[in-house]
């Protein structure tokens, strides 16, 4: 990580912006750097976790991705990549399949769609996180790390006028800063941090009581 | 109760209201890509609010019409998921090739593309003269698309591919030529296939078929439009009759999970077991 980096936040100051919320889940978006991103940042869920995490990344191609395998053998928890009609289940980390764009339905079950790229992506973050906020409202916390594209930043708009917790990565701090800069300038997160601060604010999203 | 919110609302009052007016019933589609295609249809057809929309269908048919076209989701291509055709191929056609004649179903066929892969996939294995083709669907412009059969020219490149990858035995251009701006597919392809219109969400089966295609359609419905499908297509096909399904689309969370048997897991080919 690049040592010229504002550390953030320490944890004191991360509950205080945490104060008086409670998720119901999570949504992870990343693109080119993205794999790396979460690799460091997964490991950061506890064995045990409550809130279901939905995460996606754009993935060269149509063809099968191995994510949900690649992360299932590091965390605690169980991951899976998420099927049509799925219902959704609580501390379980979902992958969105490629190919097909994920959506999340007031039922708190998944259902794909094959409708066109959005952003030149399928799955397309803007998608997934737009569905999840009209379902979770207050309760979903965004999170969009590294990437060299502009989606995400409307579904993290979309989050933040439903009442959601948003928080970019720091461009400073991503591989590829264009995605963190686009949503930041789009929805004026609520926190923009380094990886290792969103680290420390994962296991926490599950532990705030109004 | 909480009170929905106001598009939620919207929505639920569109989607009633263009099935009591024009009968076409989207009301258990699944509600987040049914939600951004009218939200897409408001813009083009420059409407502030959902409310809006609904009211000028209501009081004009062309407006539907344009509606419909955002309501159905008309994205495909040919040969699309090679390993799909090339499992229909291997396993399928040759219990397919018992029968003196068959009956194909092509469900959602949409703007054709699945139709014509199938017609040059049964013409290849010999069966196409002793097949008979439904290919349904429910908006009409699409299906008057596929029977045009113009394909967009730049699609070629990739469709080429998919037919090789899929086990084509010919060189795919054998099958198009340059016409009206496009690719224009050999009518003899679909000399036996019937283009009709027909609705999974309300009508009935209409013929008993040996074989049914119905990929990436079934995920715009909920469960309950998706079992009242799996019901027609049980219904409809013959004793150990086929089904496929789309790359990612499942009959476990339905209620027929033990009524098909997978023939092909990961290629989505099913078989109706005997009852």
């Amino acid at each position: 990580m690049n040592a010229a980096v504002d550390p953030g936040p320490q944890e004191g100051a991360l509950r205080a912006a945490l104060r008086g919320r409670r998720f119901d889940a999570v949504v992870i978006g990343g693109s080119a750097g993205g794999v790396d991103a979460l690799v460091a940042l997964l490991p950061a869920i506890p064995a045990g976790y409550s809130l279901p995490v939905f995460c996606i990344l754009h993935m060269p191609g149509d063809r099968d991705s191995r994510l949900a395998e690649l992360f299932d053998e590091r965390l605690p928890v169980p991951v899976k990549e998420a099927a049509d009609k799925e219902e959704i289940a609580p501390g379980t980390v979902y992958f969105a399949g490629p190919g097909y764009h994920l959506s999340v339905e007031r039922d708190r079950t998944f259902s794909i769609s094959c409708e066109p790229p959005v952003h030149f992506a399928r799955p397309a973050i803007d998608v997934l996180m737009e569905s999840s906020a009209d379902t979770y409202g207050p309760g979903l916390a965004g999170i969009l790390l590294t990437g060299a594209n502009h989606d995400g930043a409307d579904g993290m708009a979309r989050i933040r006028a439903r009442g959601g917790f948003t928080v970019v990565q720091d461009p400073a701090d991503a591989q590829v800063p264009t995605m963190p800069v686009s949503a930041i300038n789009r929805c004026k997160p609520n926190l923009i941090l380094p990886l290792a601060r969103i680290h420390a604010l994962l296991p926490m999203l599950e532990m705030n009581e109004p | 109760m909480h009170s929905l919110p106001s598009d939620d609302i919207e929505m639920r009052m569109l989607i009633e209201a263009v099935y009591l007016k024009y009968n076409y019933d989207f009301r258990d589609y699944t509600g987040a890509s049914q939600k951004r295609r009218v939200v897409a249809a408001l813009r083009a057809m420059e409407c502030e609010t959902i409310s809006a929309l609904q009211a000028r269908v209501m009081h004009d048919p062309a407006a539907f019409a344009q509606l419909l076209q955002f309501l159905t989701i008309p994205v495909t291509e040919m040969f699309r998921d090679p390993d799909y055709y090339l499992a229909v191929r291997r396993l399928v056609v040759p219990f397919l090739k018992t029968y003196p004649s068959l009956n194909v179903w092509v469900a959602g066929c949409s703007t054709g593309e699945e139709v014509y892969s199938l017609a040059i996939l049964l013409h290849e294995e010999g069966l196409l003269e002793r097949t008979q083709m439904y290919a349904t669907d429910i908006n009409p412009e699409s299906l008057e698309a596929a029977r045009r059969g113009v394909m967009p020219l730049d699609k070629m490149r990739a469709y080429t591919e998919n037919y090789q990858k899929a086990g084509g035995t010919r060189a795919f251009s054998d099958y198009y030529t340059a016409a009206y701006g496009g690719a224009l597919f050999d009518r003899a392809l679909v000399e036996n296939v019937t283009f009709a219109d027909h609705s999974l969400a309300t009508d009935a089966v209409f013929a008993e078929t040996h074989f049914i295609s119905c990929r990436n359609v079934m995920i715009y419905f909920n469960r309950r439009l998706q079992n009242r499908v799996l019901g027609l297509f049980h219904e409809s096909l013959c004793h150990r009759g086929f089904l496929g399904l789309g790359g990612k689309e499942s009959i476990d969370f339905s209620s027929f999970a033990q009524q098909f048997e997978p023939l092909a897991k990961r290629e989505r080919v099913f078989r109706k077991v005997a009852s």
